[in-house]
């Protein structure tokens, strides 16, 4: 059979392809959630009417996202059993439970909750609507949590046992799975690359407006909890990043190895900045590098071992038997630098933001601006920047909308593809996960068919989503400023129209 | 009663949950063709089921997520063996959710009239294939000894399973007729109510011929109670139904629902899937599920959180209890 039509490759193809596209909503549903719940809080507390346009705005592009992130999420619950038979038979003892409690606790509260928030703007008062979007949040936030236990497990299997008269494993510790530092540092990386997602989304979408001077009140609060979000998660990102990093070093060499094309073991170890060679012969043939700083990621020390490419093939060759394990160093390699290059691109352009739009520190009185006029972009102490920079300023922000989402796509790809030849590492290899009963037809069936409708729905997706940021903010109606104060909303007038419907 | 029969029972009650609650949700998709008679209605009928569709669907996912936490070899078996009729399932609820959510958002009539397309079928469609994927589980596929489905497509389009769809695809309709004369005000609820009688006795014999064929091949004592259970309230749903007792109507073609699925499930027992080829390759409860400690947690953790979502879901149908009509629906905001 033609090795790129091997039912593994299909089914991984399948796998990745459905993931990513998945991966492309997760984030910014999490995000916008949580940042949408902010603002709508802000909102019930000061009662100024610019939150509520705002969490008007910001919802309305939260929906519009977070519907394609449920129905691509249908996908992912079924596949494992679809095209991973051998894969769900082997550790759906372990893998199931996560994946169980996901659907029982946060997909119930996720899905109830978002239309009660939807459909709840005329029937439930202030405080119990706004408790909704903050129910949809933590809701989000516990489907991350229990999957990337599950994933986490696949990156290091813990609290299991092998039992051979059943061929699979078994789970013998829960909360170990649930616990571990793997699942622990994964949660924190994940979660503040979805804060810094959602936060560079709304830089992106606020400056779009503001370059044109358009919803400035509304779009200028959005940008500053953008901008700040940015930054933070960008910062956590960062740090989780290293200590997840840090995890990685310990429990798959291999991958952190090919992410740094490292192919011999070195004491002290540099990081890669570029790095060109041939993966057959096991070196590089060009590499700019900095000396002793993957020493310090992988050990906290500039001068520690780290061991290479080709002496972890060799220890898991001693402990797994003859093979290659190996992943694909290209991918690996420049993986890992695109997720850290997009990821800290926006984060840097945050930072830069944040600066550029100060309100008063540092800001002479004559740069300072009113509630309702688009802030002056001011690099040094006393002048604005040109036209011409202030024009590309604003354009970089918008283009920042995209960097994260590459990063988050590369992030996964590096992670899953550096793992390879294993599925669960050390314990089962990918190549015994594929279902034996289906043919190669049908996966292509279904991956044809998958990413038609994908694509079609992106293009479908991507309109809508202009359509409403062209929009901007809607105009407030008397409904939306005079909320119920009953459960069940007003029941006087029967006949009154409902204040959303589909 | 070992865990892995308090399991049997939980998948039982979440594909029943999933049945009473998406069952209505897609009859009324369907009738957005069936009974609507202008696009108001259509709209009217969308939002019947607007709050709650999303929920409704969510019991699937669990189904799906217990049963590989439970029974991770039935859950391989049936979903690597039903690859491509779950792969049509699969593509209807992806376009029938987005459907949903993004028909109001422009004003355009040919993208509001494609979506309205896409509600009738992706509901249609599902309502159809479960029938005929629960029963090809009840009455067993070809399973040889690595229990693998080694069966065609074809296999699965047996007279037996394509009745079972009927089943589904009447059943749900009814249901979902039910459910909307019991949500409507105006001429539709009236229309509603004449609809659901004819739905109900096309129902009624469909149903009764599978059920029938179901008892006479694999039934027992207990799942003759349920069949006859089921017959019965159908029966006295569309006498409350003829009688403008629209609460008792739907109530009770739940009821019908609940026994149609018990009675399934309990003919199945032990099995969860049954072999054709050699009774010795069936999956059961015993060799298709899970280790005692993964059941523990999973029962743990459904016993605690399954009321609480109960009380929830009931509550957001509190919320929404007020009927609609084409008076409550403004322009939609664009």
């Amino acid at each position: 059979m033609n090795l790129a039509l091997a039912p593994e490759t299909l089914a991984r193809w399948q796998f990745g392809i459905t993931t990513v596209y998945h991966f492309l909503f997760v984030p910014l549903t999490i995000s916008l959630a949580a940042l949408t719940a902010g603002l709508q809080t802000a909102w019930v507390r000061t009662d100024k009417e610019k939150y509520l346009r705002a969490t008007k705005f910001w919802g309305k592009l939260f929906l519009i996202n977070i519907a394609m992130g449920v129905v691509t999420g249908i996908v992912q619950e079924f596949q494992f059993g679809m095209n991973w038979s051998d894969y769900s038979r082997f550790v759906g003892d372990i893998f199931g439970a996560p994946l169980a409690f996901e659907a029982l606790i946060a997909f119930f509260f996720e899905s109830t909750f978002i239309g009660l928030w939807i459909f709840g703007w005329d029937k439930l008062p202030k405080k119990i609507h706004l408790a909704c979007i903050w129910m949809v949040s933590i809701g989000t936030i516990l489907s991350a949590y229990f999957i990337l236990a599950a994933n986490s497990w696949m990156q290091h299997p813990v609290g299991y046992r092998i039992n051979k008269a059943k061929g699979r494993a078994e789970l013998t510790d829960f909360w170990a799975v649930l616990t571990q530092n793997t699942t622990l540092s994964q949660v924190f990386h994940t979660l503040s690359a979805a804060f810094l997602t959602g936060g560079a989304f709304m830089v992106g979408i606020a400056a779009f407006h503001l370059a044109r001077k358009k919803h400035v009140t509304t779009m200028k609060t959005s940008l500053r909890l953008g901008l700040v979000t940015v930054v933070i998660a960008g910062l956590l990102t960062a740090v989780s990043g290293d200590v997840l990093g840090k995890v990685m070093f310990k429990q798959q060499p291999m991958k952190m190895a090919a992410a740094e094309a490292l192919w011999d073991g070195q004491k002290p170890a540099p990081f890669s900045v570029f790095a060109y060679g041939d993966v057959e012969k096991g070196h590089n043939s060009v590499a700019i590098e900095i000396p002793g700083l993957l020493s310090f990621l992988a050990n906290d020390d500039f001068s520690s071992y780290v061991p290479g490419i080709n002496d972890v093939n060799k220890a898991e060759q001693q402990k797994f038997g003859p093979g290659d394990y190996r992943p694909n160093i290209p991918v690996t390699f420049w993986g890992f630098r695109w997720m850290i290059g997009f990821g800290m691109a926006s984060f840097a352009i945050g930072l830069a933001g944040l600066w550029l739009t100060r309100k008063k520190f540092m800001l002479p009185q004559h740069l300072r601006v009113g509630e309702d006029e688009v802030p002056h972009l001011v690099l040094l102490r006393n002048k604005a920047l040109d036209p011409q920079l202030t024009k590309w300023s604003w354009r970089i922000a918008v283009w920042t909308l995209a960097f994260p989402l590459i990063a988050n796509s590369w992030g996964w790809i590096f992670t899953e593809m550096g793992r390879q030849p294993w599925v669960v590492y050390g314990v089962l290899q990918t190549r015994h996960a594929v279902s034996p009963g289906v043919s190669q037809g049908e996966v292509i069936t279904s991956m044809t068919v998958f990413t038609l409708l994908y694509a079609i729905l992106a293009v479908v997706e991507v309109k809508l989503l202009a359509k409403y940021v062209k929009a901007g903010p809607p105009e407030l109606t008397e409904a939306d400023l005079n909320p119920p104060t009953k459960l069940g909303g007003d029941v006087r007038d029967a006949d009154k129209p409902m204040a959303f419907s589909y | 009663m070992e865990l892995h029969d308090v399991w049997f029972v939980l998948i039982a009650v979440l594909w029943t949950g999933y049945f009473f609650l998406e069952g209505f949700d897609f009859g009324v998709g369907i009738l957005t063709k069936l009974l609507a008679r202008n696009r108001p209605e259509k709209r009217v009928l969308i939002n019947t089921i607007g709050p709650v569709w999303d929920g409704n669907e969510v019991w699937l996912l669990t189904a799906g997520g217990a049963t590989f936490a439970a029974f991770p070899e039935w859950y391989a078996t049936l979903f690597s063996g039903f690859y491509l009729p779950l792969l049509v399932i699969l593509v209807c609820l992806i376009v029938r959710g987005v459907a949903f959510e993004y028909r109001a958002k422009r004003p355009e009539e040919n993208w509001q009239r494609n979506w309205e397309t896409a509600i009738f079928w992706s509901s249609l469609i599902p309502a159809f294939l479960w029938g005929v994927a629960f029963g090809n589980i009840v009455r067993g596929v070809k399973i040889d000894r690595n229990l693998e489905y080694v069966g065609g497509v074809g296999d699965l389009l047996n007279p037996y399973a394509l009745l079972g769809g009927l089943v589904t695809l009447t059943l749900f309709t009814f249901h979902g007729a039910v459910f909307t004369a019991l949500k409507t005000v105006g001429d539709i609820r009236e229309r509603a109510r004449k609809l659901a009688l004819r739905l109900g006795l096309l129902t009624a014999v469909v149903a009764l011929a599978f059920l029938l064929w179901t008892q006479a091949d694999t039934g027992n004592g207990r799942s003759l109670v349920a069949l006859v259970v089921a017959v019965l309230a159908l029966v006295a749903a569309l006498v409350a139904n003829q009688a403008g007792r629209e609460g008792w109507s739907f109530a009770l073609s739940g009821v019908t629902i609940v026994a149609a699925v018990a009675m399934l499930f309990l003919s199945l027992f032990p099995n969860v899937m049954p072999s054709t080829l050699n009774a010795d390759w069936s999956l059961t409860v015993t060799n298709a599920s899970s280790s005692p400690y993964t059941l523990k947690i999973m029962t743990w953790c459904a016993g605690i959180a399954t009321p609480i979502v109960l009380l929830y879901q009931g509550w957001t149908y509190w919320v929404f209890r007020k009927r609609i009509g084409t008076q409550h629906l403004a322009e939609a905001a664009h």
